[in-house]
């Protein structure tokens, strides 16, 4: 009970103050200190006692692919084996939708059937919208793609879904099995919950680093990439859903007399399919994010033009591809979705129907594939979309931007200077001037207080291995464009959430405004961010903040909206204004919601941080791209778990505050 | 002439906590109720023993946390008891693997649930030819014995539709439906009435009653409501926090109430419901002339009408049908009013 009363304003609210204060006079002083005492180590970590991480893990690296065996196969080999096994079928995807099958090598090959033709894709896709849903859906998925097709962004696209489609069968089996596993054996479940909170947290860049090392440049190092960034999310999905059907579900299939097998796949698993479904469109979705942005290590498609773009600086085609990605994404996420809710027709399929009545879907996309390409012999304009019909609208964008540029320069310059002068700046200053030693200290004390000493104990380590490796500096920026960001978007983002909650025309409006973005490769947000405000902290605060905002919305509207209606009716009979209610009742009630909500804020923050190393800035997410474009494992490695580190220390001190909160406002 | 003990129960004991076995048998089964707090476990079911007979409706009684769920799934071992002893058919429930259970389960074992838990996935006639399924039974034939149990239970029509498109009470009816799809011995019900309306409560009262009319099934029936272990009884188990207090038929409770707990629930319950002429009519064939003859275990209820409208007293008789007491208006008056009946 003492450590309840500590929360309170007061005493603790002095404890606050104080620890700021004295960081803040140690950061601003923190050079004449060092001055003054003749003290290096003050503000540089001494580099006697670096650890040696980065190039312990690059020499393992080298000896697992030069030198390790298991005996009767190679390190070499796995990666081969897996290699082959992702290669077959998504060479066959892609001659399914782009190249066509021929037999033969080189210029021997003979081409013995074409690739499915556009219409036939549109058509596919458009039938998987009306059996999930209806003809809006169908509609509004065959227009998608039809848009891919019309504006001339196709072949990327197909390249992109080619990935998408390999990516997302494997990576759901895969974390629905390894979910299962997980379920029956607690073991597992315990022994796999921090490896998958690591890999939930380590940024993406840092996957692609060891992979890229493993199974060098090309799609199959980008899909298998993919593959381990989309499955942490489905593993846990599955153990949530499945610890989620009731007890007397299993019971039923219990006293049925189910053996184990059955009562897992007849009972619980299909009890448990809606919320699976939720865990498949997430792959989904993660897996379009990752493929666009593996295609650093080669993944080809959407992503490819996107960051060819960004480095030409060519305006017009980065928008083009960035459009695709998002006309792309929004019609996957919207069909995934439509099959995690798609209700059964009402009655049972009558059996004694003909082949055709009964499949109906099949029977019109198998029809199109096969006239379309009977067609095709005629027409080619049936097989490929014609390029005499294709509309590019590069130019537009690009003339489009220029004349922002011209118009709205000054104005654009402004807010930029006035951000970074009176915002951005005086943070930096303030974090990157914490010497490592207090910064240490600190992260102990924050831990103790909040969350008692495991929690002091695991900040600490995790700080002080951050300042050991010789990243403080660098961490340090990462934290202070992570803070602010954060900022920013709660600024912008709680109020949105807040007014969503009492209004249901804005909650349409920004519910629609937020699913739309959260749907977004996190690539796209870079293009209109480095168009208008080129590179720079300013430029990646901005694509952060689009990117981090969507928690803090919806976690604040949740957190209002499921306030105990009695609690609000009772401040109304009291006499509140609308005004006391809001800040009287309803915000200090939403406190742990808005917590957590800041919590998802940052994890997000960091994620697209790394990302936004793209667009010129200087932490953490560099290093991690340096790594990368110098295939450097121990450095990328390294990086990517410092930035992890920070995201660990940031998650487990906010949900442990949230869960205090809860506490004290008697809601566990 | 009492039916065959079909399932036996001596003894079960079901401890919640750490090292609750170890525990258990280094007390060689024999705990107190302070016994079990001081070593901070739990006891949900505390050496309980119940006989049900064949074709009987036994119900066991207890407010929520009494320990009579847990009890249930101790009889059925969805949940494996600490301790005790059950004897099904003669056999040795718990010492049986788990394949001889699964065998069990799938030829003798009926189970209805409070929420009904029907598979969301399937159509009303899937779920109720679920078992069979279960069983490897070709699907022909298991879903004409579905169409069966469905038209059984009223549901004739509404095969094809998914559970969330039916009523609470249609649902609890495919619940049923499944459970008597595989023509269970032992026939389970886990307040099965509890999650529905009070109406429709009544409504499935009654078509359970008609149901076991038909089918003479042994039945160990679950419930949280007095009044519906009353109205269906053959004989009641009152139990509270994990003990069985008191088994008896609902007559019995009623008139000898063994602890003041169980009074609590009797008093107010209707006399006339539950009262037998057997324990309210004077002993010995009465001396003057008869309006006529009634059975011995009538309920005052039934034959309220009849006695009061009649000047003359009845011959109470007994199932052999010689007499054995009689009953006039006034006993029947006083057990109506409430007055204090003396037996």
């Amino acid at each position: 009970m003492n450590r309840l009363r500590d929360l309170l304003p007061g005493r603790s609210g002095w404890f606050w103050l104080g620890l700021f204060a004295i960081t803040w006079a140690l950061s601003h002083y923190s050079w004449d200190i060092y001055k003054a005492l003749d003290a290096r180590w003050i503000v540089k970590y001494p580099s006697a006692y670096l650890l040696k991480a980065e190039t312990s893990i690059s020499a393992f690296m080298q000896w697992l692919v030069e030198d390790a065996t298991f005996g009767l196969f190679t390190f070499r080999d796995v990666t081969r084996f897996i290699a082959a096994l992702i290669e077959y079928p998504y060479d066959f995807v892609r001659d399914l939708l782009i190249d066509g099958f021929s037999v033969g090598l080189g210029s021997d090959a003979v081409k013995i059937a074409p690739s499915l033709s556009w219409i036939a894709v549109i058509v596919t896709l458009g039938a998987m919208g009306h059996y999930a849903r209806d003809w809006k859906l169908a509609a509004l998925v065959g227009g998608c793609f039809l848009y891919l097709a019309v504006f001339g962004q196709w072949d990327s696209a197909m390249v992109t879904l080619a990935s998408v489609l390999i990516a997302v069968p494997i990576g759901a089996v895969g974390g629905l099995l390894l979910g299962i596993l997980a379920y029956r054996v607690p073991l597992f479940e315990a022994m796999l919950r921090p490896v998958l909170d690591l890999m939930q947290t380590v940024p993406v860049f840092a996957y692609l680093v060891p992979i890229l090392f493993l199974f060098g440049f090309g799609p199959v190092a980008a899909l298998v990439a993919t593959i381990i960034y989309a499955m942490p999310p489905m593993v846990r999905v599955t153990t949530v859903a499945l610890h989620g059907v009731p007890s007397e579900i299993r019971d039923v299939g219990v006293m049925v007399g189910c053996t184990r097998r059955q009562l897992m796949w007849k009972v619980i698993v299909p009890s448990a399919a809606p919320t699976l479904m939720v865990g498949v469109n997430q792959v989904i979705m993660l897996t379009l994010n990752m493929v666009i942005i593996a295609s650093m290590i080669g993944a080809g498609g959407l992503g490819f033009d996107v960051l060819g773009a960004l480095r030409r600086l060519d305006i017009g085609g980065g928008i083009e591809a960035g459009l695709a990605i998002v006309v792309m994404a929004i019609a996957l996420d919207r069909l995934s979705q439509a099959f995690a809710t798609r209700t059964a027709d009402l009655h049972a399929i009558d059996a004694d129907q003909n082949l055709v009545r009964r499949h109906p879907w099949t029977s019109v996309v198998l029809l199109v594939a096969v006239s379309t390409f009977l067609l095709a012999q005629v027409s080619p304009a049936f097989q490929t979309y014609p390029q005499s019909a294709t509309i590019s609208t590069g130019t537009f964008w690009s003339d489009f931007m220029t004349y922002i540029n011209v118009n709205f320069f000054d104005t654009f310059e402004a807010v930029k200077t006035a951000f970074l002068t009176y915002l951005l700046l005086p943070i930096k200053r303030f974090f990157t001037g914490i010497p490592w030693a207090w910064g240490i200290l600190v992260m102990t004390i924050i831990g103790w207080r909040i969350g008692g000493i495991s929690l002091a104990l695991l900040t600490g380590i995790l700080t002080a291995l951050v300042a050991a490796v010789g990243l403080w500096d660098k961490a340090m920026t990462t934290v202070y464009l992570c803070g602010v960001s954060v900022l920013v978007a709660s600024v912008i983002g709680i109020p949105l959430g807040i007014l969503a909650a009492q209004n249901d025309m804005a909650n349409r409006i920004v519910g629609s405004l937020i699913d739309t973005l959260q749907t977004l490769p996190s690539f796209v947000y870079l293009i209109p961010v480095v168009m208008l405000f080129r590179v720079g902290d300013f430029s990646a605060m901005i694509a952060v903040v689009l990117y981090a905002m969507a928690p803090a919305v919806r976690y604040a509207a949740h957190g209002i909206r499921n306030i105990d209606p009695q609690l609000i009716e009772a401040g109304l009979v009291s006499g509140c204004t609308p005004r006391q209610v809001l800040w009287r009742i309803k915000l200090p009630m939403a406190v742990p919601e808005l917590l957590l909500g800041l919590n998802q804020t940052i994890m997000l923050a960091l994620s697209m941080l790394v990302i936004t190393a793209l667009v010129g800035t200087r932490d953490l997410g560099q290093e991690v791209y340096i790594a990368l474009t110098k295939a450097n494992s121990g450095q990328g490695i390294v990086a990517g778990l410092a930035v992890a580190f920070i995201a660990i220390c940031a998650d487990r001190i906010l949900s442990a505050s949230a869960r205090r909160a809860r506490r004290n406002l008697g809601l566990e | 002439m009492e039916k065959p003990i079909l399932l036996d129960c001596r003894g079960i004991w079901k401890l919640y906590g750490a090292h609750a076995e170890d525990i258990f048998s280094r007390n060689n089964g024999k705990l107190s109720a302070d016994e079990i707090r001081t070593h901070g476990l739990v006891g949900a079911v505390r050496d309980a023993s119940v006989q049900i007979r064949q074709g009987e409706i036994f119900v066991i009684m207890g407010l929520s946390g009494s320990g009579k769920s847990t009890l249930v799934r101790c009889l059925s071992r969805l949940i494996e008891p600490t301790g005790g002893e059950i004897l099904f058919e003669g056999r040795d429930l718990l010492s049986m693997t788990d394949k001889e259970m699964i065998e069990i389960r799938r030829k003798k074992m009926g189970m209805v649930f409070q929420h009904f838990a029907l598979l969301p996935h399937l159509t009303v006639l899937q779920n109720a030819a679920f078992p069979l399924e279960v069983q490897g039974v070709p699907r022909a034939e298991r879903e004409a014995r579905a169409r069966e149990v469905i038209e059984l239970v009223g549901l004739k029509g509404r095969e094809a539709y998914y559970p969330r498109q039916l009523s609470g009470g249609q649902q609890q009816r495919v619940g049923i439906a499944r459970s008597l799809a595989v023509e269970p011995d032992l026939w389970f019900l886990d307040e099965p009435f509890s999650a529905l309306d009070p109406l429709i409560r009544r409504e499935m009262q009654d078509e359970f009653l008609r149901l076991q009319g038909m089918l003479h099934k042994t039945i160990v029936f679950i419930t949280h409501d007095f009044d519906e272990a009353i109205r269906l009884a053959d004989h009641i188990a009152v139990m509270k926090d994990g003990e069985v207090v008191q088994i008896a038929t609902p007559e019995e409770l009623v008139l000898n109430p063994a602890t003041d707990y169980v009074q609590e629930f009797t008093r107010h319950i209707p006399r006339s419901k539950v009262l037998t002429l057997r324990s309210v009519m004077t002993p010995g064939a009465p001396s003057g002339e008869t309006a006529g003859d009634l059975q011995q275990d009538r309920r005052i209820e039934a034959v309220a009408d009849q006695i009061e409208a009649s000047d003359l007293p009845f011959r109470v008789l007994d199932n052999d049908g010689s007499v054995v007491g009689t009953i006039g208006r006034q006993a029947v008056i006083d057990v109506l009013i409430g007055r204090k009946v003396v037996s």
